[in-house]
């Protein structure tokens, strides 16, 4: 079947309830997608289909037929997403392992509201665990990513 | 008067003419035909004990966690068979689907995944709307049965869209195939039908 990975046409022959996590790690060879519990409890594995945060890990293959997936690989060619200056600017990561979550959860927040409060941040991201804690950084982090967008849309 | 055996009466009975037997056998069809007569044309009072004791057993199944968690007092869905408020603070969202990159669909699949508490799933997978909340939790009986009652709060929806909604919408019957390590409900499907079916015939009355 075809599906669109970081605006690339992709013909993949998993079986179609493959979860696509495995699809896009296995096959695709798009490590930056991390598997955390495989239940949907904590967000590591998070990707954009047709713009909407979706686990990938519990996401079938078929569901994503035909639609765009985009994964942290694909937020940016070159590192410029202002979540992604706002993270490197922020030194937000500590082990990383559930960042490429975030910021993917975080995207779609932004996406949706371009000046997010605290509240707002705590709904979007409720799904995204850090077990080394850097949620107060995850969240200036938003803010400032928010600031960036602001400031690229009026320059 | 002579008390007669029950072989005796036979024998008499036997014993009577051919007409009077006759008779006797088309008097009785024509009293069963004017009872039957008599009760069908009646109309049917209704029986307000039964609907009223129909509605606790509905009130039961509607307060079950399979349909309670979808139905919650605040804006977090609830999970589980004791019925704790979602876990990654979820939240019902504008149309009922969530908010941002936690829609319902973001973790919930069209059918159930395989193992135990693995995410449900369900193609309407969905609170009610913040319009109409249906709030089910918490809820004593009489509210409860009062509040399906008035359409203000059901959305418009009547007595008979409720009970088409527990008949037949899709969401609704998850209910009784939840999925690996979650509870059913204290009725089937077809007896909670039932069951409204003589709450709303009875008058739909309410317990106190």
């Amino acid at each position: 079947m075809t599906i669109f990975v970081n605006g690339k046409p992709v013909q993949v022959d998993d079986d179609p309830s493959t979860p696509l996590l495995w699809v896009l790690r296995e096959s695709l060879g798009l490590t930056g997608t991390k598997f955390g519990c495989g239940m949907a409890l904590c967000g590591a594995c998070t990707v954009h289909l047709d713009g909407k945060a979706i686990r990938s890990c519990v996401a079938p293959l078929s569901r994503a037929e035909g639609k765009h997936v985009t994964t942290i690989e694909g937020l940016s060619a070159n590192l410029t997403h202002p979540l992604q200056k706002a993270w490197i600017e922020l030194d937000v990561p500590q082990c990383g392992y559930c960042q490429s979550g975030q910021i993917m959860s975080a995207a779609v927040l932004l996406a949706e509201n371009a000046k997010p409060t605290d509240k707002d941040i705590d709904e979007a991201m409720g799904g995204n665990i850090c077990r080394c804690g850097t949620y107060p950084r995850i969240r200036k982090a938003i803010h400032r990513a928010a600031e960036l967008a602001s400031e690229r849309r009026t320059r | 008067m002579t008390l007669l055996t029950a072989s005796e009466k036979h024998r008499h009975w036997k014993g009577a003419p051919a007409i009077s037997r006759a008779l006797a056998i088309l008097g009785c069809g024509v009293a069963s035909a004017l009872l039957a007569a008599s009760l069908t044309a009646r109309p049917a009072k209704p029986d307000t004990a039964a609907s009223r004791a129909a509605f606790l057993n509905v009130y039961r199944v509607l307060t079950s966690p399979r349909c309670q968690n979808c139905h919650p007092a605040g804006d977090a869905p609830l999970q589980g068979d004791d019925s704790h408020a979602h876990l990654q603070n979820v939240k019902r969202g504008k149309d009922g689907h969530g908010v941002y990159g936690m829609r319902c669909d973001t973790c919930h699949q069209t059918a159930n995944l395989p193992g135990a508490h693995m995410p449900p799933g369900n193609p309407k997978w969905a609170l009610p709307s913040p319009e109409h909340k249906m709030v089910f939790a918490g809820r004593s009986a009489g509210e409860l049965c009062r509040q399906l009652k008035d359409q203000k709060q059901t959305g418009g929806r009547s007595l008979e869209g409720l009970l088409n909604h527990i008949t037949n919408d899709d969401l609704v019957g998850w209910g009784w195939n939840p999925g690996e390590g979650r509870a059913l409900p204290p009725l089937s499907r077809s007896e909670t039908v039932a069951q409204m079916k003589i709450w709303i015939e009875g008058g739909a009355a309410c317990p106190e």
